[in-house]
């Protein structure tokens, strides 16, 4: 910190995208952006304590267009990040580092990240008496 | 796999001491927490798109509910903030800048959990 000489992080830009290196910036990216979902969360449960108008608005804006699009965001970030932490967690374990492995558990991640994603939002739609 | 080299294991834990340990293990172990208590508040959040206050207070506040929330709130602020942490001393190379958005960080996240838990705790009554 205190010499300006230090190696800095990659510079991703220098780099051929990868498997392996495009879900590890993703899993720092949606990492980010599931604070704001925590922060959501928080607005959500809050909103509830200060009586039926101000959760119905919550609800009411949670539901509009606009925020089912950043809930899909939000959803989908959390199962990719939910999916790769394991595949972290596995890694810090000692599995999972040959090559073949590493693209193939990626693969995994990226496809359940994305169905999952999809059925959790038919399951709300479902909730919610629209299908 | 081992993945130490022998001099690595003879130096032991290195600059990072013990405390670098401690880190570490907070890390997995919020992280661990936070997979079954996630998909948990998934599987039940879901069943409460366009519910009325009435119906989310039913949830909100019934059984053991009001547990997982508050644990749910604790692994995933202390979670945050130490993924944050990471991401600031990655990417920001100005020691003033690093330090204030630490401090700015961790006390947001202290004060969010205790918010949201003060919540919680409402929502039982």
């Amino acid at each position: 910190m205190a010499s300006g000489n230090r190696p800095l992080s990659p510079h991703l830009q220098v780099y051929r995208p990868q498997i392996t290196s495009m879900l590890s910036i993703l899993h720092r990216m949606t990492g980010v952006g599931l604070v704001g979902g925590a922060l959501i969360f928080t607005y959500w449960i809050s909103s509830a304590t200060y009586g039926p108008e101000a959760f119905d608005r919550a609800q009411s804006i949670l539901g509009s267009w606009f925020g089912r699009l950043v809930l899909l965001a939000v959803i989908f970030a959390f199962y990719f990040h939910l999916a790769n932490g394991i595949r972290h967690l596995a890694w810090d374990a000692g599995w999972g580092y040959e090559m073949p492995t590493l693209r193939a558990s990626g693969v995994v991640v990226l496809v359940f990240s994305t169905s999952v994603t999809i059925l959790t939002f038919l399951a709300g739609y479902w909730a919610a008496g629209v299908i | 796999m081992e993945l130490r080299s022998p001099l690595g294991r003879a130096r032991g834990p290195g600059s990072a001491k013990e405390g670098g340990i401690g880190q570490w293990k907070a890390e997995r172990l919020a992280a661990i927490a936070l997979v079954p208590l996630t998909l948990w508040f998934m599987a039940s959040a879901v069943f409460m798109v366009g519910a009325d206050l009435v119906t989310f207070k039913e949830w909100a506040g019934a059984h053991g509910n009001p547990v997982l929330l508050i644990l749910l709130t604790i692994a995933l602020y202390h979670h945050a903030q130490m993924g944050l942490q990471v991401v600031i001393e990655d990417y920001v190379h100005h020691e003033g800048v690093v330090i204030i958005s630490l401090v700015l960080v961790k006390l947001g996240a202290f004060f969010c959990a205790a918010y949201t838990i003060f919540s919680i705790v409402r929502l039982t009554f």
